[in-house]
Protein backbone atom coordinates (compact mmCIF):
# COMPACT_ATOMS: atom_id res chain seq x y z
CA UNK A 1 0.00 0.00 0.00
CA UNK A 2 1.43 3.47 -0.50
CA UNK A 3 1.24 6.00 1.47
CA UNK A 4 -1.79 8.12 -0.31
CA UNK A 5 -4.09 4.90 0.58
CA UNK A 6 -2.76 5.04 4.24
CA UNK A 7 -3.64 8.68 4.46
CA UNK A 8 -6.71 7.96 3.07
CA UNK A 9 -7.59 5.12 5.51
CA UNK A 10 -6.48 7.21 8.50
CA UNK A 11 -8.97 10.27 7.39
CA UNK A 12 -11.16 7.76 7.13
CA UNK A 13 -10.84 6.64 11.02
CA UNK A 14 -10.83 10.07 11.93
CA UNK A 15 -13.81 11.19 10.16
CA UNK A 16 -15.81 8.04 11.41
CA UNK A 17 -14.90 8.81 14.78
CA UNK A 18 -15.31 12.95 15.20
CA UNK A 19 -17.51 14.54 11.97
CA UNK A 20 -19.00 11.75 10.95
CA UNK A 21 -20.20 10.44 14.84
CA UNK A 22 -22.71 8.22 14.40
CA UNK A 23 -24.46 9.44 17.45
CA UNK A 24 -23.68 12.74 18.06
CA UNK A 25 -24.01 14.03 13.81
CA UNK A 26 -25.74 11.05 12.40
CA UNK A 27 -28.60 10.48 15.71
CA UNK A 28 -28.60 7.23 15.16
CA UNK A 29 -28.56 4.35 17.39
CA UNK A 30 -29.67 6.98 20.44
CA UNK A 31 -31.68 4.22 22.29
CA UNK A 32 -28.45 2.49 23.45
CA UNK A 33 -27.05 5.97 23.83
CA UNK A 34 -29.45 7.15 26.29
CA UNK A 35 -30.22 3.47 27.64
CA UNK A 36 -26.90 1.88 28.61
CA UNK A 37 -24.63 5.13 29.48
CA UNK A 38 -25.98 5.21 33.03
CA UNK A 39 -22.93 3.74 34.06
CA UNK A 40 -19.17 3.64 32.66
CA UNK A 41 -18.28 -0.07 32.62
CA UNK A 42 -22.17 -1.05 30.90
CA UNK A 43 -21.36 1.50 28.23
CA UNK A 44 -17.89 0.10 27.59
CA UNK A 45 -18.95 -3.49 27.34
CA UNK A 46 -22.01 -2.32 24.86
CA UNK A 47 -19.99 -0.07 22.38
CA UNK A 48 -17.41 -2.91 22.61
CA UNK A 49 -20.15 -5.17 21.59
CA UNK A 50 -21.44 -2.72 18.86
CA UNK A 51 -17.66 -1.99 17.53
CA UNK A 52 -17.57 -5.93 16.96
CA UNK A 53 -20.76 -6.34 15.52
CA UNK A 54 -20.45 -2.87 13.00
CA UNK A 55 -17.43 -4.48 11.15
CA UNK A 56 -18.43 -8.37 10.97
CA UNK A 57 -21.74 -6.87 9.77
CA UNK A 58 -19.83 -4.45 7.01
CA UNK A 59 -17.64 -7.34 6.35
CA UNK A 60 -20.30 -9.68 5.15
CA UNK A 61 -22.74 -7.42 3.75
CA UNK A 62 -20.50 -5.06 1.52
CA UNK A 63 -19.77 -8.20 -0.61
CA UNK A 64 -22.88 -9.24 -0.47
CA UNK A 65 -24.55 -6.00 -1.65
CA UNK A 66 -21.69 -5.71 -4.69
CA UNK A 67 -21.29 -8.98 -5.59
CA UNK A 68 -24.75 -10.18 -5.42
CA UNK A 69 -27.58 -7.72 -5.28
CA UNK A 70 -25.91 -4.66 -7.84
CA UNK A 71 -25.39 -7.61 -10.74
CA UNK A 72 -28.99 -8.35 -10.33
CA UNK A 73 -30.44 -4.95 -10.05
CA UNK A 74 -31.63 -5.58 -6.39
CA UNK A 75 -30.68 -2.21 -4.99
CA UNK A 76 -34.09 -1.40 -3.36
CA UNK A 77 -33.57 -4.92 -1.58
CA UNK A 78 -30.77 -3.53 0.61
CA UNK A 79 -32.66 -2.08 4.11
CA UNK A 80 -34.32 -6.02 3.98
CA UNK A 81 -31.35 -7.96 3.15
CA UNK A 82 -28.87 -5.93 5.64
CA UNK A 83 -31.78 -6.17 8.63
CA UNK A 84 -31.62 -10.31 7.75
CA UNK A 85 -27.81 -10.63 7.95
CA UNK A 86 -27.41 -8.44 10.92
CA UNK A 87 -29.61 -9.91 12.92
CA UNK A 88 -28.15 -13.92 11.29
CA UNK A 89 -24.84 -12.45 12.33
CA UNK A 90 -25.54 -11.40 15.58
CA UNK A 91 -27.53 -14.48 16.83
CA UNK A 92 -24.35 -16.47 15.49
CA UNK A 93 -21.79 -14.21 17.09
CA UNK A 94 -24.29 -14.96 20.57
CA UNK A 95 -23.76 -18.50 20.28
CA UNK A 96 -20.14 -18.21 19.10
CA UNK A 97 -19.03 -16.18 22.46
CA UNK A 98 -21.60 -18.41 24.72
CA UNK A 99 -19.71 -21.78 23.76
CA UNK A 100 -16.25 -20.65 23.46
CA UNK A 101 -15.72 -17.00 25.52
CA UNK A 102 -18.34 -17.29 28.37
CA UNK A 103 -16.94 -14.53 30.44
CA UNK A 104 -17.12 -12.41 27.32
CA UNK A 105 -20.77 -13.59 27.29
CA UNK A 106 -21.50 -12.94 30.31
CA UNK A 107 -20.26 -9.51 30.63
CA UNK A 108 -22.15 -8.31 27.21
CA UNK A 109 -25.10 -10.51 28.68
CA UNK A 110 -28.42 -8.69 27.21
CA UNK A 111 -26.61 -5.82 25.17
CA UNK A 112 -25.69 -8.35 22.54
CA UNK A 113 -29.38 -9.37 21.72
CA UNK A 114 -30.16 -5.70 21.74
CA UNK A 115 -27.85 -4.87 19.11
CA UNK A 116 -30.03 -6.57 16.39
CA UNK A 117 -32.21 -3.84 16.67
CA UNK A 118 -29.77 -1.33 16.52
CA UNK A 119 -29.68 1.06 13.86
CA UNK A 120 -26.46 2.69 14.02
CA UNK A 121 -25.12 -1.00 13.00
CA UNK A 122 -27.85 -1.17 9.77
CA UNK A 123 -26.88 2.89 9.38
CA UNK A 124 -23.21 1.82 8.87
CA UNK A 125 -23.68 -0.83 6.78
CA UNK A 126 -25.72 1.26 4.45
CA UNK A 127 -24.21 4.61 4.29
CA UNK A 128 -21.15 3.47 3.82
CA UNK A 129 -22.33 2.27 0.17
CA UNK A 130 -23.54 5.88 -0.47
CA UNK A 131 -19.89 6.85 0.25
CA UNK A 132 -18.61 4.31 -2.03
CA UNK A 133 -20.84 5.17 -4.94
CA UNK A 134 -19.94 8.83 -4.89
CA UNK A 135 -15.79 7.93 -4.43
CA UNK A 136 -14.27 5.26 -6.79
CA UNK A 137 -11.38 4.60 -4.80
CA UNK A 138 -13.75 3.57 -1.45
CA UNK A 139 -13.45 0.02 -1.63
CA UNK A 140 -13.16 -3.01 0.94
CA UNK A 141 -10.90 -2.16 3.49
CA UNK A 142 -11.86 1.50 3.45
CA UNK A 143 -15.38 0.18 4.46
CA UNK A 144 -14.20 -2.28 7.23
CA UNK A 145 -11.81 0.98 8.39
CA UNK A 146 -14.71 3.41 7.77
CA UNK A 147 -16.99 0.41 10.27
CA UNK A 148 -14.41 0.06 13.21
CA UNK A 149 -13.76 3.72 13.18
CA UNK A 150 -17.94 4.34 13.82
CA UNK A 151 -17.39 1.94 16.24
CA UNK A 152 -14.78 3.22 17.95
CA UNK A 153 -16.83 6.99 17.45
CA UNK A 154 -19.44 4.89 19.41
CA UNK A 155 -17.81 4.07 22.29
CA UNK A 156 -16.17 7.43 22.59
CA UNK A 157 -19.90 8.94 22.48
CA UNK A 158 -20.84 6.63 24.92
CA UNK A 159 -17.97 7.06 27.52
CA UNK A 160 -18.04 11.10 27.33
CA UNK A 161 -22.04 11.25 27.95
CA UNK A 162 -21.86 8.33 30.31
CA UNK A 163 -18.87 10.93 32.87
CA UNK A 164 -21.38 13.16 32.40
CA UNK A 165 -24.23 11.62 33.27
CA UNK A 166 -22.38 10.70 36.50
CA UNK A 167 -21.69 14.09 36.88
CA UNK A 168 -25.41 15.16 36.37
CA UNK A 169 -26.04 12.71 39.52
CA UNK A 170 -24.12 15.07 41.59
CA UNK A 171 -25.82 18.02 40.39
CA UNK A 172 -28.95 19.98 42.34
CA UNK A 173 -30.99 19.76 39.49
CA UNK A 174 -34.64 21.70 39.22
CA UNK A 175 -37.21 18.91 40.04
CA UNK A 176 -39.02 19.75 36.35
CA UNK A 177 -36.26 18.52 34.53
CA UNK A 178 -34.92 15.81 36.58
CA UNK A 179 -34.60 12.47 34.73
CA UNK A 180 -35.30 12.13 31.27
CA UNK A 181 -35.26 15.57 30.50
CA UNK A 182 -32.17 16.48 31.25
CA UNK A 183 -30.51 13.83 29.84
CA UNK A 184 -31.62 14.47 26.42
CA UNK A 185 -30.28 18.42 27.47
CA UNK A 186 -27.13 17.08 28.04
CA UNK A 187 -27.12 14.77 25.45
CA UNK A 188 -27.52 18.05 22.73
CA UNK A 189 -24.91 19.76 24.16
CA UNK A 190 -22.42 16.83 24.05
CA UNK A 191 -23.88 16.68 20.07
CA UNK A 192 -23.22 20.38 19.51
CA UNK A 193 -19.90 20.13 20.77
CA UNK A 194 -19.05 17.69 18.37
CA UNK A 195 -19.95 20.25 15.74
CA UNK A 196 -17.12 21.92 16.38
CA UNK A 197 -15.09 19.22 14.57
CA UNK A 198 -16.41 19.87 11.00
CA UNK A 199 -13.82 20.32 8.80
CA UNK A 200 -11.29 18.79 11.17
CA UNK A 201 -10.25 15.83 8.85
CA UNK A 202 -10.36 17.98 5.81
CA UNK A 203 -7.83 20.55 6.81
CA UNK A 204 -5.74 18.25 8.77
CA UNK A 205 -5.12 15.47 5.39
CA UNK B 1 -40.06 -14.39 -14.24
CA UNK B 2 -38.68 -11.37 -13.21
CA UNK B 3 -39.94 -11.31 -9.12
CA UNK B 4 -38.20 -15.07 -9.10
CA UNK B 5 -34.92 -13.41 -8.80
CA UNK B 6 -35.18 -11.40 -5.62
CA UNK B 7 -37.36 -13.94 -4.27
CA UNK B 8 -34.64 -16.65 -4.77
CA UNK B 9 -32.06 -14.68 -3.64
CA UNK B 10 -33.30 -13.36 -0.31
CA UNK B 11 -34.77 -16.61 0.24
CA UNK B 12 -31.94 -18.26 -0.35
CA UNK B 13 -29.72 -15.80 1.77
CA UNK B 14 -32.37 -16.26 4.50
CA UNK B 15 -32.44 -20.26 4.55
CA UNK B 16 -28.51 -20.08 4.17
CA UNK B 17 -28.64 -17.54 7.48
CA UNK B 18 -31.40 -20.61 8.93
CA UNK B 19 -29.44 -23.35 8.46
CA UNK B 20 -26.20 -21.97 9.68
CA UNK B 21 -27.40 -20.49 12.94
CA UNK B 22 -29.46 -24.25 13.13
CA UNK B 23 -26.08 -25.84 12.81
CA UNK B 24 -24.24 -23.65 15.07
CA UNK B 25 -26.70 -23.94 18.11
CA UNK B 26 -26.16 -27.93 17.38
CA UNK B 27 -22.55 -27.77 16.87
CA UNK B 28 -22.08 -25.13 19.86
CA UNK B 29 -24.82 -26.45 22.38
CA UNK B 30 -23.61 -25.48 25.52
CA UNK B 31 -25.17 -28.02 28.06
CA UNK B 32 -27.70 -25.67 30.33
CA UNK B 33 -28.34 -26.66 33.46
CA UNK B 34 -32.10 -27.70 33.42
CA UNK B 35 -32.15 -27.71 37.53
CA UNK B 36 -31.18 -24.10 37.38
CA UNK B 37 -33.69 -22.87 35.35
CA UNK B 38 -36.36 -24.85 37.09
CA UNK B 39 -35.64 -23.39 40.19
CA UNK B 40 -35.48 -19.81 38.58
CA UNK B 41 -39.09 -20.34 37.77
CA UNK B 42 -39.78 -20.81 41.56
CA UNK B 43 -38.13 -17.54 42.48
CA UNK B 44 -39.92 -14.47 42.51
CA UNK B 45 -37.50 -12.58 40.11
CA UNK B 46 -37.21 -9.39 42.26
CA UNK B 47 -33.47 -9.50 41.96
CA UNK B 48 -33.45 -7.85 45.65
CA UNK B 49 -30.31 -9.73 46.93
CA UNK B 50 -31.74 -10.71 50.40
CA UNK B 51 -30.16 -14.07 49.46
CA UNK B 52 -26.81 -12.60 49.05
CA UNK B 53 -26.27 -13.99 45.47
CA UNK B 54 -26.40 -11.48 42.76
CA UNK B 55 -29.83 -11.92 42.04
CA UNK B 56 -32.39 -14.64 41.20
CA UNK B 57 -30.63 -16.29 38.72
CA UNK B 58 -27.17 -16.33 40.26
CA UNK B 59 -29.37 -17.95 43.85
CA UNK B 60 -30.78 -20.48 41.75
CA UNK B 61 -27.08 -21.35 39.79
CA UNK B 62 -25.92 -21.90 43.15
CA UNK B 63 -28.69 -23.87 44.90
CA UNK B 64 -28.47 -26.26 41.86
CA UNK B 65 -24.47 -26.37 42.36
CA UNK B 66 -24.97 -27.34 45.87
CA UNK B 67 -23.24 -24.15 47.14
CA UNK B 68 -26.70 -22.46 48.80
CA UNK B 69 -29.70 -23.82 50.61
CA UNK B 70 -33.36 -23.13 50.01
CA UNK B 71 -35.17 -20.99 51.77
CA UNK B 72 -32.98 -18.22 51.71
CA UNK B 73 -34.77 -15.92 49.90
CA UNK B 74 -36.90 -13.58 51.82
CA UNK B 75 -39.63 -12.18 49.76
CA UNK B 76 -40.44 -16.00 48.50
CA UNK B 77 -41.19 -17.24 51.87
CA UNK B 78 -41.69 -20.54 52.99
CA UNK B 79 -43.54 -21.33 49.77
CA UNK B 80 -40.80 -20.79 47.83
CA UNK B 81 -38.41 -22.67 50.05
CA UNK B 82 -40.76 -25.42 49.96
CA UNK B 83 -40.96 -25.72 46.23
CA UNK B 84 -37.52 -25.24 45.91
CA UNK B 85 -36.69 -27.80 48.55
CA UNK B 86 -38.78 -30.22 46.74
CA UNK B 87 -37.10 -29.66 43.44
CA UNK B 88 -33.75 -29.93 45.15
CA UNK B 89 -34.80 -33.47 46.89
CA UNK B 90 -33.37 -32.18 50.10
CA UNK B 91 -37.35 -32.81 52.09
CA UNK B 92 -39.11 -29.67 53.62
CA UNK B 93 -36.87 -26.23 54.72
CA UNK B 94 -37.52 -24.34 57.81
CA UNK B 95 -38.16 -20.53 57.46
CA UNK B 96 -38.85 -18.00 59.31
CA UNK B 97 -40.44 -14.99 57.44
CA UNK B 98 -39.74 -11.14 58.74
CA UNK B 99 -40.56 -8.13 58.60
CA UNK B 100 -38.86 -4.56 58.89
CA UNK B 101 -39.77 -2.07 61.04
CA UNK B 102 -38.28 1.70 61.37
CA UNK B 103 -37.45 2.21 64.82
CA UNK B 104 -38.33 5.51 65.00
CA UNK B 105 -41.28 7.63 65.56
CA UNK B 106 -39.99 11.12 64.83
CA UNK B 107 -42.17 12.26 62.00
CA UNK B 108 -42.41 16.68 60.98
CA UNK B 109 -44.80 16.84 64.05
CA UNK B 110 -42.81 15.00 67.28
CA UNK B 111 -39.13 15.85 66.39
CA UNK B 112 -37.62 19.07 64.84
CA UNK B 113 -34.60 19.72 62.79
CA UNK B 114 -31.39 21.58 63.59
CA UNK B 115 -30.88 22.83 59.92
CA UNK B 116 -32.59 23.37 56.96
CA UNK B 117 -30.74 20.99 54.70
CA UNK B 118 -30.70 21.28 50.67
CA UNK B 119 -28.21 18.99 49.81
CA UNK B 120 -28.49 15.82 48.14
CA UNK B 121 -31.81 13.99 49.15
CA UNK B 122 -29.82 11.20 50.70
CA UNK B 123 -29.83 10.18 54.03
CA UNK B 124 -26.32 8.79 53.77
CA UNK B 125 -25.69 11.98 52.28
CA UNK B 126 -26.73 14.14 55.14
CA UNK B 127 -25.70 11.65 57.82
CA UNK B 128 -21.88 13.43 56.67
CA UNK B 129 -23.01 16.37 58.61
CA UNK B 130 -23.94 14.39 61.06
CA UNK B 131 -27.57 14.53 60.14
CA UNK B 132 -30.30 17.42 59.36
CA UNK B 133 -32.61 15.94 62.62
CA UNK B 134 -32.44 17.51 66.33
CA UNK B 135 -31.81 14.10 67.08
CA UNK B 136 -28.98 12.21 66.20
CA UNK B 137 -30.77 8.91 65.96
CA UNK B 138 -33.79 9.14 64.70
CA UNK B 139 -35.28 9.10 60.87
CA UNK B 140 -34.19 11.50 58.30
CA UNK B 141 -37.24 11.31 56.08
CA UNK B 142 -34.80 11.45 53.04
CA UNK B 143 -36.04 7.96 52.06
CA UNK B 144 -32.76 5.76 51.29
CA UNK B 145 -34.82 3.24 52.12
CA UNK B 146 -37.21 3.64 50.35
CA UNK B 147 -35.03 3.91 46.99
CA UNK B 148 -33.58 0.60 48.44
CA UNK B 149 -37.06 -1.34 48.19
CA UNK B 150 -37.69 -3.16 45.62
CA UNK B 151 -41.35 -3.48 46.46
CA UNK B 152 -42.17 -0.38 46.95
CA UNK B 153 -43.45 -1.47 50.83
CA UNK B 154 -41.77 1.83 52.28
CA UNK B 155 -43.11 5.37 51.79
CA UNK B 156 -41.69 8.66 53.66
CA UNK B 157 -44.91 10.43 55.06
CA UNK B 158 -44.67 13.50 57.37
CA UNK B 159 -40.50 13.53 57.53
CA UNK B 160 -40.83 9.70 58.67
CA UNK B 161 -40.33 6.10 57.05
CA UNK B 162 -42.97 3.77 56.91
CA UNK B 163 -43.01 -0.12 56.50
CA UNK B 164 -46.12 -1.32 55.07
CA UNK B 165 -46.68 -4.87 56.43
CA UNK B 166 -48.79 -6.14 53.71
CA UNK B 167 -45.81 -5.55 51.27
CA UNK B 168 -42.76 -6.00 53.01
CA UNK B 169 -41.08 -9.62 52.60
CA UNK B 170 -38.37 -9.15 54.87
CA UNK B 171 -35.28 -9.31 52.52
CA UNK B 172 -33.90 -6.10 54.64
CA UNK B 173 -32.02 -4.11 51.98
CA UNK B 174 -33.73 -0.77 53.63
CA UNK B 175 -32.26 -2.01 57.20
CA UNK B 176 -28.87 -2.17 55.07
CA UNK B 177 -29.33 1.43 53.29
CA UNK B 178 -30.49 3.04 56.69
CA UNK B 179 -27.19 5.24 57.75
CA UNK B 180 -28.40 5.73 61.53
CA UNK B 181 -29.60 1.66 61.73
CA UNK B 182 -33.04 2.66 62.19
CA UNK B 183 -34.68 -0.47 60.70
CA UNK B 184 -35.13 -3.81 62.44
CA UNK B 185 -35.69 -7.14 60.74
CA UNK B 186 -37.63 -9.23 63.08
CA UNK B 187 -40.06 -12.59 62.11
CA UNK B 188 -43.21 -11.92 61.51
CA UNK B 189 -45.47 -13.10 64.66
CA UNK B 190 -47.51 -11.15 67.47
CA UNK B 191 -44.86 -9.16 69.52
CA UNK B 192 -44.19 -5.65 70.88
CA UNK B 193 -41.38 -3.33 69.49
CA UNK B 194 -39.77 0.18 70.91
CA UNK B 195 -40.43 2.58 67.94
CA UNK B 196 -37.34 4.66 69.30
CA UNK B 197 -33.71 4.46 68.82
CA UNK B 198 -32.33 7.18 70.36
CA UNK B 199 -29.89 6.01 73.44
CA UNK B 200 -29.36 9.86 74.50
CA UNK B 201 -30.02 10.61 78.40
CA UNK B 202 -33.83 11.55 79.07
CA UNK B 203 -33.05 14.56 79.66
CA UNK B 204 -31.89 14.71 76.36
CA UNK B 205 -34.28 12.86 75.03
CA UNK B 206 -37.19 14.73 75.68
CA UNK B 207 -35.34 18.29 74.20
CA UNK B 208 -35.37 16.54 71.07
CA UNK B 209 -38.19 14.87 70.10
CA UNK B 210 -41.89 14.90 71.69
CA UNK B 211 -42.46 10.87 71.91
CA UNK B 212 -39.00 9.30 71.79
CA UNK B 213 -38.24 6.91 74.44
CA UNK B 214 -36.72 8.33 78.01
CA UNK B 215 -35.42 4.70 79.67
CA UNK B 216 -38.06 5.02 82.15
CA UNK B 217 -37.79 1.08 83.21
CA UNK B 218 -41.81 0.69 83.54
CA UNK B 219 -42.14 -1.76 80.48
CA UNK B 220 -39.26 -3.93 81.85
CA UNK B 221 -40.76 -4.44 85.66
CA UNK B 222 -43.75 -5.23 83.51
CA UNK B 223 -43.06 -7.54 80.83
CA UNK B 224 -43.80 -10.95 82.56
CA UNK B 225 -41.24 -13.28 80.73
CA UNK B 226 -38.38 -10.63 80.39
CA UNK B 227 -38.35 -10.32 77.22
CA UNK B 228 -37.67 -5.92 77.96
CA UNK B 229 -34.10 -4.63 78.90
CA UNK B 230 -33.37 -1.08 79.22
CA UNK B 231 -29.96 -0.22 78.33
CA UNK B 232 -28.20 3.52 77.18
CA UNK B 233 -31.93 5.08 77.79
CA UNK B 234 -33.92 2.91 75.71
CA UNK B 235 -36.05 -0.12 76.02
CA UNK B 236 -35.24 -2.95 73.79
CA UNK B 237 -37.92 -5.92 73.57
CA UNK B 238 -36.02 -9.29 72.45
CA UNK B 239 -38.13 -10.70 69.61
CA UNK B 240 -37.21 -14.19 70.57
CA UNK B 241 -38.79 -13.74 73.94
CA UNK B 242 -41.90 -11.54 73.28
CA UNK B 243 -45.00 -13.15 73.76
CA UNK B 244 -47.27 -10.22 72.68
CA UNK B 245 -49.39 -9.82 75.85
CA UNK B 246 -49.09 -6.25 74.79
CA UNK B 247 -48.79 -5.06 79.18
CA UNK B 248 -45.52 -2.97 78.00
CA UNK B 249 -47.53 -1.41 75.33
CA UNK B 250 -50.13 -0.32 77.90
CA UNK B 251 -48.33 0.68 81.04
CA UNK B 252 -45.55 3.16 78.68
CA UNK B 253 -45.89 6.91 79.56
CA UNK B 254 -43.96 8.15 76.26
CA UNK B 255 -46.81 5.48 73.99
CA UNK B 256 -43.58 4.38 72.61
CA UNK B 257 -44.09 0.77 72.29
CA UNK B 258 -46.12 -0.57 69.70
CA UNK B 259 -47.98 -3.84 69.42
CA UNK B 260 -47.79 -5.29 66.05
CA UNK B 261 -50.17 -8.08 65.35
CA UNK B 262 -49.93 -9.56 62.00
Amino acid sequence: MDGQVIKGLVAIFLAAILTENYVLNKFLGICPFLGVSKKLNTAVGMSCAVTVVMVIATAVTWPLYMGLLVPNGLEYLQTVVFILVIAALVQLLETVLHKYMPPLYNALGIYLPLITTNCAVLGVTMLVLEKAAGDPTFGYVQALVNAFGSGVGFLVAMVLFAGVRERLEECDIPQCLQGLPITLVAASLVAVSFLGFNGLVDRLM
Amino acid sequence: MQILIPILIVGGIGLLAGVILAAASVLMAVPKDEKAEALEALLPGANCGACGFSGCSGYARAMAEGKAQPGLCAPGGPKVAQACGELLGTGPVETVSKQATVRCLGSDDNADTRMDYVGIASCAAAQLLGGHTDCRFGCMGLGDCVAACAFEAIRVCNGLAQVDPEKCTGCGRCAEACPRGLIELAPKKRRAVVLCSNCDSARDTLRVCKVGCIGCGKCQRTCPVGAVTVANGLAAIDPAKCVGCGKCAAECPRKVIRLETM
